[in-house]
């Protein structure tokens, strides 16, 4: 029977299917971080139980790190003993911790693919709801909640009941000035931020084809933001030239060995989904986001929605107060205040590079303050190898040092209240960048756009001068 | 934390808002903490507090309401999205309820919830608004969850729904058993399988 790419890998590590419930599902690779282990790891102790297989976990911290000065103590007291904490039960349980001040460190979902830890096939689980990253390589990750990050260091295992499976088309030729970011918040304003609830999604066509790894792991790290667990796309020859060679990717013959298997994973030509969506690249322009949550963008030559063009008339006006907006409002052109580049969306070398480029010789608007944070200690390095550095700081740009930053304001970089930031994360939600924050989520091409103008800017105006 | 869950008869506490994400549940800023308990003090901490003072509460927001109180919560479609942070589910629980019904749940949020006994209960649109209406009519409305039968009832109105739920995940609801408890009795079946991998 022809299978999908998620059935060959699900089927390859079911333990046991419940009658009348869920699977017991194998899980391969499970990455950790300092927010949503502790209580896990309590609960361990609590039942006296040890990590069933350490080597099979990987530690990080990131999401509550700052992002200046990462040699000194972190100040912030429950941050701190949240960071410690990690490091007491890694050394415990005999888990492999790439903490502050490791070259390794960074956002988890940045590191795991750039050391080769992510592979095809795999089932990957990390409690944080951007483990989708990881399926741009072939693999079934998703997010899960600490009670779940306690059955899988318990056991290796979870219960999870098999969703539908969707897949998304993307087929066609990229306009200028269009990058990855542009067609997940494409995908998302089209299907709504729970259009894909229940779903996992495949995204194919020849536009995802084209994409760099980077690119892909753009699409597949906002599949939640749609509510779909996880996406994935089918590793092809892209995948495997971004793998080889890196650091924990099979070496010689077991890379031989490895690939052939990997070569097996796409969906059969007949494969059947749940629900099939096609989109047309030529479609897609610059997009960004107007309201409070990922699926209110808009393309950048558009307009706000009015009033009439939407169905929940309450939680729309309730969202266009908050970011101080007017339906039909045009937001080309609209004051900014902050520009975050940063996040497990858009911190890859690839990123920093597309911005790089565009601002090399350019500067930053005095009314705005623009954040890069790398996404990994390596892309920091790769960034100063390369004179990135150099280049942010002659456009006025501070470059920080890595972790989850300003995406979620854990930690002190907050976007101030009233304040516009454009933001190349994964969420736009009231408060997500600080209490009262207004985030407008874009690409990293738009963000530096904006960044130069002061104003939300269609970048294609401004390739058309270069 | 009651580890079971039978039938809950209740008044509610409704919020008509759709997509309420897991950021507003609980901010990230107050994700710092190693343990468990606490979190019901900072639930919906944006929504019910001006400028970040807890002794400023924003009046019009439904848990600074006396009028409304109860085990059940109910809010409009896609609740829970966003952020996997089972903290969420934690703070709902800790705040004292035992329910939520809502249109439409996101996936983690619900696996979340259930993991901790909080029951998620999904219901039509139609429905929904029959419960918004009776509450805002009459604010002591209660509502009866049955898990045993599966059926949510407005009980001044005699309206009932029935509601789906895993017989796997119903057994361990009923019972109080984790996930947890299951996979350790299966440690035997699960190495087996290692070795055939």
């Amino acid at each position: 029977m022809a299978k999908t790419l998620f059935d060959k890998i699900w089927e390859k590590h079911v333990v046991k299917n419940i009658e009348g419930g869920p699977s017991v599902l194998y899980i391969d690779k499970h990455f950790i971080h300092e927010v949503t282990s502790p209580q896990a790891f309590k609960g361990l102790e609590q039942r006296g139980l040890p990590v069933f297989r350490p080597k099979q976990v990987v530690a990080t911290a990131d999401h509550n790190v700052p992002t200046l000065n990462q040699h000194l103590p972190i100040k912030e007291e429950l941050s701190r003993i949240q960071v410690q904490t990690l490091k007491d039960n890694c050394e415990k349980f005999g888990i492999e911790l790439y903490g502050l001040g490791h070259p390794f460190q960074g956002i988890v979902h940045i590191i795991g693919p750039e050391l080769g830890i992510t592979q095809p096939g795999m089932t990957i689980v990390c409690g944080d709801s951007h483990t989708s990253t990881h399926g741009a390589f072939g693999a079934i990750a998703f997010g899960i909640g600490t009670s779940e990050v306690e059955m899988v260091l318990a056991t290796q295992c979870l219960m999870q009941s098999k969703p539908k499976l969707m897949r998304i088309n993307v087929d066609g030729e990229l306009n200028k000035g269009v990058v990855s970011k542009d067609i997940i918040l494409y995908i998302i304003s089209q299907i709504s931020a729970s259009g894909a609830t229940g779903y996992f999604v495949e995204y194919a066509g020849s536009a995802i084809r084209s994409l760099s790894m980077e690119g892909r792991m753009t699409i597949c790290n906002m599949s939640i933001e749609m509510g779909a667990r996880g996406g994935m796309i089918a590793p092809d020859e892209t995948t495997f030239n971004y793998m080889q060679g890196r650091l924990f990717a099979p070496k010689g013959e077991e890379w031989d060995k490895a690939a052939e298997y990997w070569k097996t994973l796409y969906s059969d030509a007949d494969a059947v989904f749940d629900r099939e969506l096609n989109i047309r690249a030529e479609d897609i322009e610059p997009m960004i986001t107007y309201g409070t949550n990922p699926g209110m963008g808009i393309g950048i030559s558009g307009h706000v929605p009015e009033l009439n063009e939407v169905a929940e008339k309450a939680s729309f006006e309730k969202s266009l107060h908050y970011m101080g907006l007017q339906p039909g409002e045009v937001l080309k052109g609209h004051k900014v205040d902050y520009v975050f580049i940063g996040s497990c969306t858009n911190a890859r070398i690839e990123d920093l590079r597309m911005v790089a480029s565009f601002v090399k010789g350019k500067k930053k608007a005095d009314n705005v303050e623009v954040w890069v944070v790398p996404g990994s200690k390596q892309v920091e390095k790769q960034a100063v190898e390369e004179g990135i550095d150099r280049i942010f700081e002659e456009a006025g740009f501070m470059l920080r040092q890595p972790g989850c930053s300003a995406c979620l304001g854990m930690n002190e970089d907050k976007i101030p209240a009233g304040k516009y930031c454009i933001s190349t994360s994964n969420r736009n939600f009231e408060g997500r960048q600080g209490p009262n924050a207004r985030t407008m989520l874009a690409s990293p091409l738009t963000a530096a756009a904006a960044a130069v103008t002061g104003v939300v800017t269609d970048v294609r105006e401004m390739l058309q001068e270069q | 934390m009651s580890k079971n869950i039978n039938i809950i008869t209740s008044t509610v506490v409704p919020i008509h808002i759709e997509n309420i994400d897991t950021d507003q549940i609980i901010p990230a800023r107050f994700l710092k903490a190693t343990s468990r308990e606490g979190f019901g003090k900072n639930l919906f901490r944006d929504w019910r507090y001006q400028s970040n003072d807890e002794n400023q509460p924003k009046e019009d927001f439904v848990l600074n309401n006396p009028t409304y109180s109860g085990r059940i919560l109910v809010a409009a479609k896609n609740f829970g999205c966003g952020s996997s942070r089972e903290h969420a589910a934690w703070a709902i629980k800790d705040y004292g309820f035992d329910v939520v019904v809502s249109s439409f749940f996101a996936d983690i949020f619900k696996n979340n919830a259930l993991n901790n006994f909080l029951l998620p209960v999904t219901v039509s649109d139609a429905f929904l608004d029959k419960i918004f209406t009776a509450v805002e009519e009459d604010h002591t409305t209660e509502v009866e969850v049955n898990l045993p039968e599966q059926y949510i009832k407005i009980l001044s109105a005699g309206e009932q729904e029935s509601f789906d739920i895993n017989s796997y995940k119903k057994t361990c609801l009923l019972n109080g058993y984790d996930d947890i408890d299951y996979l350790l009795s299966m440690k035997k079946e699960i190495e087996q399988f290692e070795l055939q991998k």
